[in-house]
């Protein structure tokens, strides 16, 4: 079945890369197919950024996202930009402390940001306790993929930290 | 004497018109070649387009004869693919700079493992006599038929600005001197740049009250004035003489280079 | 060993240049082609070659034909103002048989146009941007596989065609990520060395001279200037120049069967697509999603030297359509080829033909 995730947020908080890591577990440990894309703009860091993935279990032809079923939403200008047409069928986890709006279609509210600031210590790995979430909330990829897949990415020293951050996020999602 | 084996003799006659400086500047260059005891199966000549670029396909070497301006953009990837092979350019003043100036200004600043000799005739003489970034002013061309009204480059004060770690200029009167420039820029790691300031009798000097070959030369010469005697004017605040340029070698330093073969 | 990873097209592209040997990379930075370079950059060095920086994409392809000329596999990479600039020395190479390989990232123009939004407008460029007449290779990749293997490939045709040969991707496929496997080891052909005794431009049987780099001995002059067999400059003979002019077009037209590379789907079909690069991706997903005997698909990996022989495998073809990135560039070739219409379905923007587009069109020509 063909996925389309969507990811938003502002530029810095890792939002291209939560795409790759989703786009790699899926193609690379998944056994599926995976496309990443992303926008490219001249836009400074702190702007409205946005990667977007698509999952399926046969090849992927057409490679763009036309509406995506899975929304991933870090600030509200992220939301306003890349999230507010969200379709009554989507599903749209966004991080209740940045963004005010709320969308018609089916949510959760995912404290990704506090949790990484909290219990975590480091504000740096919230994009990571999203994609926990996501994983857990919808099953677009499996949590070991995940897990792989995270790992591959991110710097070494801070695997530690990353995998803590990816297990809460599992929990968080869990609970949704 | 160079060895007539570094002549393609299959090409003769060349194009050179009858009193050009050319010929003895690609001369001082194979003599220099010649002492430096470079071979010819290890020398790659390289040159853009214009009167000054036809002397890489009268030498007996591999050789590129490339595009208007380009030439030292093409020397800097044949050295660098390639640093055991020794690379000497060939350019005029409106291929190096006019057209291809950005790319002289670069290769000086990288300071690229290569001679680069440029026939200074001041004109356009391919083409027929055009006014170019070196024409003096108030000379009179095709395209200044009132007079140059432009201010002209000097090169080899650019190549100093630029980074070259070896220039000097000489003229086309000067041989030896031009020789063992030639012989200094060679064994100088880095770019190394001489401007052997040339006549053309048939496009310039015809049009600017020089109409014979001799006389040409004898400007050159009248008007070239010692690096070192420069200098002393000019600690003494002594005038600088109207139309004089210097000649001997501008700057001879160690700045770091590339594709110097190791 | 072989490795699968996820990756972006550009850096497949890189990927690919160096397992075919590509040692020599001059560039110039831009959008959306960028990352090539800093792959080369990170890479080459590590590889043995070399990575510079030029001041501009004149000076990129002119030391990229410096460097092919000591016989090194050498690339450059750019995108639409970048290989505008590259034109003159493009005819340059192919007047002079250089092989050297150019990757196009495209974009939407003109000039500056849409820096970081996919085109395919430079498809005629690749094939008749410089002055004169001549003849090239371009390939068209959609998938990130196809960066790596395209990209690899096209330094064997510029190798045995002795040609400047155009990677001409997009930005679509330049930036999107994928799974690719890259292989252990690329098979790599090398150009035929020049026989002893021979000229250095007179042609074998194929058209093409052997090839002796700087440094072999045989004091090779390498000229722009309309030359004979020995490369010395014949300007003024009428024989000279067309002697010269016409091998370099036949040398490449007349290898086209072997240089082609397309894929057939359905060819008895009535209403065929012809498409190259991202568009033909598009085209596979509806006909996965509507499968109709009667609707063809014919995809190029190579369209230049055009393949006109792979249009007449459709004998019951009514109606070509052809989807491209631009205005219809490379419509007015099979157009010319063809009794049957030819529909041009144009999309300029940088966005890909979406497959309900595609549909819409579907149904008002059959």
């Amino acid at each position: 079945m063909r996925h389309e995730i969507r990811f938003s947020g502002y530029g810095g908080q890792g939002i291209i890369l939560s795409a790759v890591i989703l786009g790699r577990a899926a193609a690379l440990y998944d056994d599926k197919y995976a496309v990443q894309t992303q926008v490219y703009g001249p836009e400074a860091r702190g702007g409205a950024s946005m990667g977007q993935v698509v999952i399926d279990d046969e090849p992927i032809l057409y490679p763009e996202v036309t509406e995506p079923d899975i929304y991933v939403i870090m600030s509200q200008q992220g939301f306003e930009k890349y999230g507010i047409r969200a379709g009554m069928d989507a599903v749209m986890l966004l991080d209740a402390d940045l963004v005010r709006s709320r969308p018609d279609c089916r949510h959760y509210e995912i404290p990704a940001t506090a949790e990484a600031k909290g219990a975590l210590g480091r504000e740096i790995v919230a994009n990571i306790v999203m994609i926990g979430a996501l994983v857990t909330a919808t099953g677009v990829v499996s949590r070991e993929a995940i897990e792989r897949a995270v790992l591959d990415s991110v710097p070494k020293g801070t695997e530690e930290l990353n995998q803590k951050a990816l297990k809460r996020g599992f929990e968080l999602g869990e609970r949704a | 004497m160079i060895a007539p084996d570094w002549f393609r003799d299959d090409r003769l006659p060349h194009i050179y018109c009858t009193g050009c400086g050319n010929g003895t500047i690609i001369n001082c260059t194979l003599a220099g070649v010649e002492e430096m005891g470079w071979k010819r199966n290890e020398t790659v000549f390289v040159s853009g387009i214009g009167c000054s670029s036809r002397a890489p396909g009268y030498i007996l070497t591999d050789s590129l004869h490339t595009t208007h301006g380009r030439a030292l953009a093409f020397a800097t990837g044949v050295k660098m693919a390639r640093p055991d092979l020794h690379v000497v350019v060939f350019t005029g003043d409106g291929d190096l700079a006019a057209i291809g100036g950005n790319h002289f200004i670069h290769a000086c600043r990288r300071n690229v493992d290569m001679t680069v000799v440029c026939m200074n005739n001041h004109i356009y003489g391919m083409t027929g006599g055009q006014g170019s970034p070196t024409t003096p002013p108030g000379a009179i061309s095709t395209t200044t038929p009132y007079g140059m009204s432009e201010p002209a480059f000097d090169l080899a004060e650019l190549a100093v600005a630029a980074g070259a770690n070896y220039v000097a200029r000489w003229t086309s009167y000067h041989v030896k001197e031009l020789t063992k420039a030639v012989v200094a820029g060679m064994q100088t790691p880095g770019l190394a740049f001489i401007e052997a300031r040339t006549q053309c009798p048939t496009n310039y000097g015809r049009h600017n009250k020089l109409r014979s070959v001799p006389a040409m030369i004898e400007h050159l010469r009248s008007h070239a004035m010692l690096v070192q005697k420069r200098d002393r004017l000019v600690a003494e605040g002594k005038p600088i003489p109207e139309g004089t340029f210097t000649v001997g070698e501008l700057v001879r330093r160690s700045r770091p280079a590339m594709g110097v073969q190791r | 060993m072989s490795r699968t990873e996820f990756m972006q097209g550009n850096a497949a592209c890189a990927e690919g240049a160096l397992a075919a040997g590509c040692r020599f990379f001059g560039g110039y930075p831009i959008t959306p082609s960028t990352e090539i370079a800093e792959a080369m950059a990170r890479k080459l060095p590590k590889a043995g070659g070399v990575f510079i920086s030029m001041e501009d994409e004149l000076a990129s392809i002119a030391a990229v034909i410096g460097a092919a000329w000591t016989g090194a596999r050498a690339m450059t990479a750019t995108s639409g103002p970048g290989f505008s600039l590259m034109m003159e020395n493009i005819g340059y190479a192919a007047m002079t048989e250089t092989p050297c390989v150019v990757v196009n990232i495209q974009r939407g123009g003109p000039s500056t146009g849409q820096p970081t939004r996919a085109a395919q407008g430079d498809m005629l460029q690749c094939r008749f941007g410089s002055h004169g007449d001549y003849s090239t290779i371009a390939l068209t990749p959609n998938s990130v596989q196809e960066m790596f293997d395209l990209t690899a490939k096209a330094f064997d045709l510029a190798d045995r065609y002795r040609v400047p040969t155009f990677l001409m991707s997009d930005e679509i496929v330049g930036h999107m990520r994928e799974r690719v496997t890259i292989p252990g080891a690329v098979e790599v052909e090398r150009p035929r060395p020049l026989a002893e005794g021979a000229l250095p431009f007179e042609a074998g049987d194929d058209g093409t001279p052997g090839f002796a780099p700087f440094g072999s001995g045989r004091a090779v002059h390498v000229t722009g200037l309309t030359h004979d067999e020995r490369g010395y400059p014949d300007t003024t003979d009428p024989e000279a120049h067309d002697k010269l002019v016409r091998r370099l077009v036949a040398k490449v037209e007349s290898a086209r069967r072997d240089i082609a590379d397309y894929e057939v789907v359905n060819p008895d079909a009535e209403t065929v697509f012809v498409t190259y690069g991202p568009p033909s991706r598009t085209v596979e997903q509806v006909m996965r999603d509507r499968p109709d005997d009667s609707i063809g698909h014919l995809r190029l990996r190579v369209v230049w030297p055009f393949p006109e022989f792979a249009l007449k495998v459709f004998p019951n073809a009514r109606t070509f359509l052809m989807p491209e990135l631009n205005m219809g560039q490379m419509v007015r070739e099979v157009q010319r080829h063809v009794d049957q219409p030819v529909i041009s379905i144009p999309k300029i923007g940088g966005e890909l033909h979406t497959p309900a587009e595609l549909v819409r069109v579907l149904e008002a020509y059959r």
